[in-house]
């Protein structure tokens, strides 16, 4: 899961620098790296990938802005839905 | 083309581009020129299920797939691009931010109102100072309990001019947030915008907020969160339904045009068999197939509920909006004077397809989400 996180957000990158990296706990908002679009994006794919469901409750950026989060919040959505494993 | 819809999708945008050709272009002209969309035209379109396209038929509404809600909208937009603005406004930016960022409760007490067309929305995002800048809104709320209190002036809000309920954007310092907004509430002032170039039909005003009450229930989304999810949802289901209108309003466009080549002659000929004329009727059908294209392949990306479908609506917004644009002018062009004239439609689609290459993102702004796409897509060998 790490890993397909990790390429979702590479293959969104605002910034071109080849050097360019960004850790498991960094707000990739805060910094710049994506943008305010990636957010709604993002949902789509979790949605997809994981066979999550995303409520309007869970629409908040605490859960999504950085790896570690947004690992956090998939494993705790498969815990209450039942889900599969992708 | 081969379009996958269902025959009951398939029946509704047929019924749709027969009450546009029938009910709508008819009257277009004279909406324009009054400056009013009419009440029954609306109510019209609500029996018609219309007003809640996308809405979930448990909800009320058509239930209409993306490629069919695209499809829905050409077909209006080719009748009059004034009740395919209301369905923009109404349907994608407004039901579609409350579908996917309102609680269940929201959901109940609003979505089959709007389905149904007793209640009429406006998107309430733009104001004088803050445009493309959307993030910048001044607008502001406070805090009160189980209260918020909106001072601000919003400016361009389609359809807010007879709109029963807004969907506002405020912020509070940093934290910005979207309300809905019954136009009736004290303090809430609806000032027409006059003397515009296009949309005059649509009821563009502006809004302005004083010391506006209200309740916390109506908070869509959680607070702090309005940008980022409510805005940007509402945006991209508005960029999606004005690349469509791209499409509709440049299919107009060569049905005008072409059917004046056929009838008008000059030098003993009709203008049609002349090379330069065909010349602007070649890139005109090739721009309708390509938008047509780029659309329902956005719309298909929408359909599999793929990541990928802001940008690939975003692509088709910008064609789609510049090929309307492009048409529309070479439509007014093979007029000659003729295309000055309000007895012809074409000037109004011109005035009406420059302003897709403006609302829900300017072209220039379109270009900066595209190009940044096309930085990271390209050029990694």
């Amino acid at each position: 899961m790490r890993a397909k996180i990790r390429s979702v957000i590479e293959n969104n990158l605002n910034v071109f620098d080849s050097d360019v990296e960004f850790s498991d706990d960094d707000n990739i908002f805060r910094k710049g790296f994506v943008d305010s679009l990636f957010a709604v994006q993002l949902l789509d794919y979790l949605e997809q990938e994981f066979r999550i469901k995303i409520s309007s409750q869970d629409l908040n950026i605490d859960n999504f802005y950085s790896v570690n989060r947004i690992i956090s919040f998939v494993e705790e959505k498969r815990r209450q839905d039942g889900g599969t494993s992708a | 083309m081969n379009i996958d819809l269902d025959d009951r999708q398939r029946g509704i945008v047929d019924e749709a581009a027969e009450f546009a050709r029938t009910v709508l272009a008819p009257r277009a002209q004279e909406n324009d020129e009054k400056g009013v969309f009419p009440r029954e035209v609306l109510k019209q379109m609500a029996e018609r299920g219309y007003l809640g396209a996308t809405v979930p038929q448990e909800y009320g509404g058509l239930g209409l797939d993306p490629v069919a809600y695209g499809l829905l909208v050409a077909a209006i937009e080719s009748g009059d691009c004034a009740a395919s603005r209301l369905l923009t406004v109404h349907v994608a930016l407004v039901a579609e931010a409350i579908l996917k960022c309102a609680s269940t409760e929201q959901i109940r007490e609003w979505i089959p109102r709007l389905a149904r067309g007793e209640t009429i929305c406006a998107f309430a995002l733009t104001e004088p100072d803050h445009g493309s800048d959307a993030a910048g809104i001044q607008t502001a709320y406070t805090v009160h309990g189980d209260e918020f209190r909106l001072n601000g002036r919003k400016r361009w809000i389609t359809f807010s001019g007879i709109a029963d309920l807004l969907l506002v954007i405020a912020r509070n310092e940093e934290t910005v947030s979207a309300f809905l907004i019954e136009s009736a509430t004290e303090g809430v002032r609806i000032i027409p915008q006059r003397g515009l170039m296009a949309g005059k039909a649509c009821h563009i005003s502006e809004v302005v907020l004083e010391d506006v009450v209200v309740s916390k229930k109506n908070m869509i989304g959680q607070p702090g969160q309005g940008f980022t999810y409510v805005v940007n949802a509402a945006l991209d289901h508005g960029r999606y339904s004005i690349a469509w209108s791209g499409v509709g309003l440049a299919e107009a466009a060569v049905d005008a045009m072409v059917s004046y080549a056929k009838k008008r002659s000059q030098f003993g000929a009709k203008i049609g068999t002349f090379q330069l004329v065909r010349e602007m009727i070649a890139e005109a059908v090739a721009r309708v197939y390509a938008a047509k294209s780029l659309c329902l392949r956005a719309g298909e990306t929408r359909r599999a509920g793929k990541p990928d479908s802001i940008i690939e609506s975003t692509i088709a917004k910008h064609f789609a909006a510049g090929a309307a644009f492009r048409t529309a002018c070479d439509a007014v062009q093979i007029h000659g004077g003729n295309g000055f004239s309000n007895e012809y439609p074409v000037e109004r689609y011109m005035r009406e397809a420059k302003v897709l290459e403006i609302i829900e993102g300017t072209a220039q702004i379109q270009q900066m989400v595209i190009s940044m796409h096309g930085l990271r897509r390209f050029g990694r060998g």
